[in-house]
């Protein structure tokens, strides 16, 4: 929706495709952010509205925990968001990714070297 | 005992004296202790949301901070605009933690936003039925009584959240476990015409008109109110009405305090009764009061 | 491995803003990528033929398209694959349109950014396995579950296409809310008379079999294959041995509301809840008969002329299978009461539109003749209020019920027509009349048949000297208006129900917070639940009229004729696979699966391992990323395709 609506976004964002979040075993985001990306943006269908009825409810609780568990291993949990969006909600993914890459360049700014 | 903060607002100071006259009394019956606000001011009224938000918020913000520095954490005002102001002041001291910072920077206002603000109904409809009827002295068995709530009372629900906005009972409950006999009737939360009465009499009268005739109709010999603008009204301008409406109305409007106060066994006149326009004595002889 | 590249300049849309020869350039350098080509439009005929010839002639094994999105063209391509020979899930889908393109104007960002696009593709191109769908037989016969037009018309759809039909409604008869009405927009042709032909049709039908006062007790299984258990509630009447005479009814001495009739007047224990009720058979409500509650009475039974009350019967639980189902459990009012301006349903003259229709109705309780409910009297003044329940946020219902401007209009010129002196008052919001038909009725309404119509919403209604008196706003004139009236009637606005949400989850379809179906596509798959080979028709998808309803009912049918025209289906190849020398048995998969898909399978060494049904499984991965031991993958997004993708990123970009 947001690419069909043209809106713009920042390029540095790329995206894996999955069918559902939970699919999303933790150790994938921790091994991005761990392989050196520098933040890591999860956005699924919204809670009780899961296309597949209710992976999301379960990748929820499970994000949730990795998100505490971050800054065990030493890792800003700032560098990790999950986000609900529909396939409508172009304007929300816009504001988000926006959102989150500035959070994430800030976090650069800082000096805090992923 | 129980102690509240007691606001009673600038009608209950002077046209309303009976109101005030007659909620102390009440409250001292049931053991509650009410603490007026030194130095409290004016809740905004009418004029101050109507101008400005922030500082309507800000008059009634004043006196809760009183409150606070009393060490009272919450406070209860018969008038249901002060009520009001005071509620809705509160409501946005609760949600708006800015607000309750600037007001303290700019102001030097320390507000409680946790205590509550009650309407003198809401309080009272706290007490176990059983407690009232301990009290009653005289029976007012005799007394048919339509109840008006007006507008400020139940409404708006969300801000108020007490008692059903279309259909309230609280003044009814009391008043009924006072002994009194209270009618059923569909104008509970009509308007009464409010502060038209001054700007544009001839609604105001019509307005407060159609209420006495659905008291009338639904059988009442008197009208419980709990708003000195009410009151007003309903009272200080009936023979208005009766001109306007072509009616004949006589019909008492009574302070809910006051019906309960004659139950529990206070003197008509310490209660204020003599002081209302419409002449409530010929009505109170029938249930053999003097 | 030998991968081809193939980048799209869609037109301009992607060349534009992507330098796409740099991007091809770049795709040559990695490793196992043989070829790399730009296509002005790669979907077009020429650019599928080129990819065809690359394949054949450089014998390419993995494909990489840079294109637009894979829910655009996903399926060209992997047409295209499978015409050259090629299995078709080797194709891996880089979306330089709507990820880039379209979405970003610096062009040395877009085209640096689809150059790790194209990474990441062929990178996880190099890890894809050829998949092959299974294949499952289709079961030909189809539930449809309600008995109401929609249901009556899916049902004889499909029958009539002489496949079988097993049509279920919970209560004694079929016939649903359009038997309650009177007559009906924009026609005002009598809904009996065009429903009851159509209920004994279905009922009477070859390939029909008809299950009243039955409900879905359980549903397993997969499209083409469900296995349904439906409970056949014990009717305590013996349905082989009644005729139907209704001589029971007439004796029986209790009397509860009618539920036909809303409430408005009393039917027995036993009854037959309306006389054109298919099948005219009488039921028993357990609830209220003496004999059941306390073994006095029994007068039904003494007085049946054939033995056919049964109070010793119990419900009975059958098993069927069908290949597809189709819901269709209607709607119902939503409770108005919550209306306290309204009176709190206190006022016996006030009453619903589904309790106007019985009272039009010649069959209803007052045989046709509009009276209060209060006195009798007729009413001199009829007052309808539009948008009770409707378009109204604060109340929950910010939904328009979509019928009730054009069944008030109905009001106006039935109540002038058999009150001809009656005034009507209808007080409205905005009309909709917008159906065939529709706008010139709500004009016949005001202009021949004088109703009255009122713009603004009424805000109290009170009773007074025996009338009830209406307040409200006049939003035209800007005034506020009163009205006395002798009978109100509220139109209220439409909900899904309670029953349909439970049958929901037992069918695993998803339902909205008003207890409507939701369909799987708003525009583009109106008739198809989130599951596949359930399809759902009426106003249980939304509040509906009876031409759409049964415009849907149609449509939901001719979709399940679609699928049962096919002897086997094949179903997705992307779905989880268990690796049996991982897995531990742990069967936490089986526990987190929503679609059952996991199943206990014994080994000959008796140890018990997870197995998929891919039938079942619709692909969502959720298992495998539950399996600790990392034992089942989901096809086509593994742990190893997905990480591969993520280091291509991370190691292309130190600084982005």
């Amino acid at each position: 929706m947001a690419g069909t609506s043209r809106m713009k976004q920042p390029a540095s964002v790329r995206i894996v495709r999955l069918p559902c979040t939970g699919r999303i075993n933790p150790l994938l985001p921790l091994r991005a952010l761990e392989d050196g990306a520098d933040g890591v943006l999860i956005s699924g269908c919204h809670p009780g509205d899961c296309h597949y009825r209710e992976g999301n409810l379960y990748a929820r609780r499970r994000l949730e925990l990795l998100q505490r568990f971050l800054p065990f291993v030493g890792i800003d949990p700032k560098r990790l968001r999950y986000v609900w969006v529909s396939a409508s909600e172009g304007a929300r993914w816009q504001t988000i990714v926006a959102e989150f890459t500035q959070q994430i360049r800030e976090l650069k700014a800082r000096g805090e070297a992923s | 005992m129980t102690k509240l903060g007691y606001f009673p607002g600038c009608s209950l100071e002077g046209s309303a004296s009976e109101y005030d006259q007659s909620s102390r009394y009440v409250c001292k019956q049931l053991d509650i202790e009410l603490v007026e606000l030194p130095d409290w001011s004016c809740c905004g009224a009418h004029a101050a949301h109507h101008t400005q938000h922030k500082l309507a918020c800000a008059l009634s913000a004043r006196n809760l901070s009183i409150a606070t520095k009393q060490g009272v954490d919450s406070v209860v005002a018969p008038c249901p605009a002060c009520y009001s102001g005071l509620k809705s002041a509160q409501n946005q001291l609760a949600n708006n933690p800015g607000l309750t910072e600037k007001l303290k920077s700019e102001l030097d206002l320390d507000c409680n936003a946790k205590g509550e603000v009650f309407s003198l109904v809401e309080l009272l409809s706290h007490i176990e039925p059983e407690t009232l009827k301990a009290q009653v002295k005289v029976d007012l068995g005799g007394l048919k009584v339509a109840a008006y709530y007006g507008c400020l009372l139940v409404r708006p629900p969300k801000l108020v959240q007490f008692d059903d906005p279309e259909n309230p009972t609280s003044i009814d409950n009391l008043l009924s476990a006072a002994g009194v006999q209270m009618l059923p009737w569909d104008y509970k939360v009509q308007c009464c015409g409010a502060v038209l009465g001054i700007s544009n009499p001839d609604i105001q009268l019509k307005l407060s008109g159609d209420i006495l005739k659905m008291a009338q109709l639904a059988g009442a010999q008197a009208v419980a109110v709990a708003c000195p603008l009410c009151h007003a009204n309903l009272d200080l301008r009936q023979e208005q009405i009766n001109k306007y409406c072509k009616s004949n109305f006589n019909l008492p409007i009574i302070y809910f305090t006051q019906l309960m106060g004659l139950a529990f066994g206070a003197s008509p006149k310490g209660l204020g009764i003599d002081k209302h326009m419409v002449n409530v004595g010929p009505l109170l002889s029938k249930v053999g009061i003097r | 491995m030998k991968i081809g590249v193939f980048i799209c300049h869609c037109g301009n849309n992607i060349s534009a803003t992507v330098d796409v020869e740099q991007v091809a350039q770049h795709a040559l350098t990695l490793p196992g990528v043989v070829c790399a080509h730009t296509i002005p439009h790669a979907c077009s005929e020429p650019g599928q033929q080129l990819i065809k010839k690359n394949i054949q002639e450089k014998g390419l094994n993995r494909i990489v398209i840079g294109a637009c999105s894979p829910r655009v063209h996903e399926a060209t391509f992997k047409r295209v694959l499978a015409q050259a020979g090629l299995n078709p899930y080797l194709l891996e889908f880089a979306n330089l349109r709507e990820q880039c393109s379209w979405v970003h104007e610096d062009r040395q960002l877009a085209t640096g950014k689809a150059i790790d696009l194209i990474d990441m593709a062929v990178n996880k191109a190099a890890r894809l396995e050829p998949l092959t769908s299974s294949k499952v037989d289709v079961n030909k016969r189809t539930l449809v579950i309600g008995g109401g037009i929609a249901g009556i018309q899916a049902a004889l759809d499909i029958a009539d296409s002489g496949h079988e039909v097993a049509l279920v409604e919970k209560t004694p008869t079929i016939g649903g809310n359009m038997a309650r009405m009177d007559k009906v927009f924009p026609t005002l042709d009598c809904s009996a008379c065009i429903l009851t032909p159509k209920m004994v049709e279905v009922a009477s039908h070859p390939n029909v079999t008809l299950y009243t006062y039955s409900e879905v007790e359980q549903v397993s299984g997969f499209v083409g294959n469900f296995k349904v258990k439906i409970r056949k509630k014990a009717r305590l009447v013996d349905m082989e041995k009644c005729t139907g005479c209704g001589s029971c009814t007439l004796k029986c001495p209790v009397k509860a509301p009618s539920e036909f009739n809303m409430g408005l007047d009393n039917r027995g224990a036993i009854y037959i809840p309306f006389p054109q009720a298919v099948p005219h058979i009488p039921v028993i409500d357990k609830t209220v008969c003496s004999y059941i509650l306390k073994k006095k009475c029994g007068l039904c039974q003494k007085i049946c002329p054939t033995g056919a009350i049964a109070f010793e019967q119990q419900d009975e639980l059958t098993e069927e299978e069908f290949g597809a189902i189709i819901v269709a459990t209607g709607y119902e009012l939503m409770d108005w009461t919550v209306y306290g301006e309204y009176g709190y349903g206190k006022y016996k003259d006030v009453i619903t539109s589904m309790q106007y229709e019985r009272i039009l109705s010649s069959s209803g309780p007052t045989g046709g003749h509009i009276k209060r409910l209060s006195d009798g009297r007729e009413p001199e003044v009829v007052a309808i209020i539009a948008c009770v329940g409707s378009r109204d946020a604060a109340r929950g219902r910010p939904y328009c019920s979509s019928v009730c401007c054009m069944y008030s209009a109905k009001y106006a010129m039935l109540t002038r027509e058999h009150l001809p002196n009656a005034q009507v008052y209808i007080f409205y919001m905005d009309i909709r009349a917008c159906s065939k038909m529709y706008e010139e009725f709500v004009q016949r309404a005001q202009e021949k048949y004088g109703a009255n119509y009122v713009r603004g919403r009424v805000s109290k209604i009170f009773e007074r000297n025996g009338r009830m008196v209406l307040q409200g706003a006049d939003t035209l004139l800007g005034q506020s208006v009163e009205l006395e009236a002798d009978l109100v009637v509220l139109a209220v606005g439409i909900t899904g129900t309670q029953s349909t949400i439970e049958l929901a989850k037992k069918l695993n379809i998803s339902h909205d917070e008003y207890g409507f179906l939701t369909e799987n596509h708003p525009k583009l798959r109106p008739v198809e639940s989130s599951t596949a080979g359930i399809f759902i028709a009426g106003a249980c998808q939304s509040p509906k009229d009876i031409p759409l309803s049964v415009a849907q009912a149609s449509s939901a049918a001719s979709k399940v004729l679609g699928l049962i025209s096919h002897d086997k289906l094949e179903t997705s190849p992307l779905v989880a696979e268990v690796t049996i020398l991982k897995c531990v048995g742990c069967f936490r998969c089986l526990s987190v699966c929503p679609f059952s898909a996991i199943e206990e399978q014994v080994l000959r060494d008796g140890t018990k391992v997870a197995q998929v049904n891919p039938a079942l499984c619709q692909g969502c991965g959720l298992c495998s990323a539950t399996c600790p031991p990392a034992a089942i993958a989901l096809r086509g997004f593994t742990d190893d395709q997905l990480i591969s993708q993520m280091e291509s990123l991370c190691q292309l970009n130190p600084e982005l």
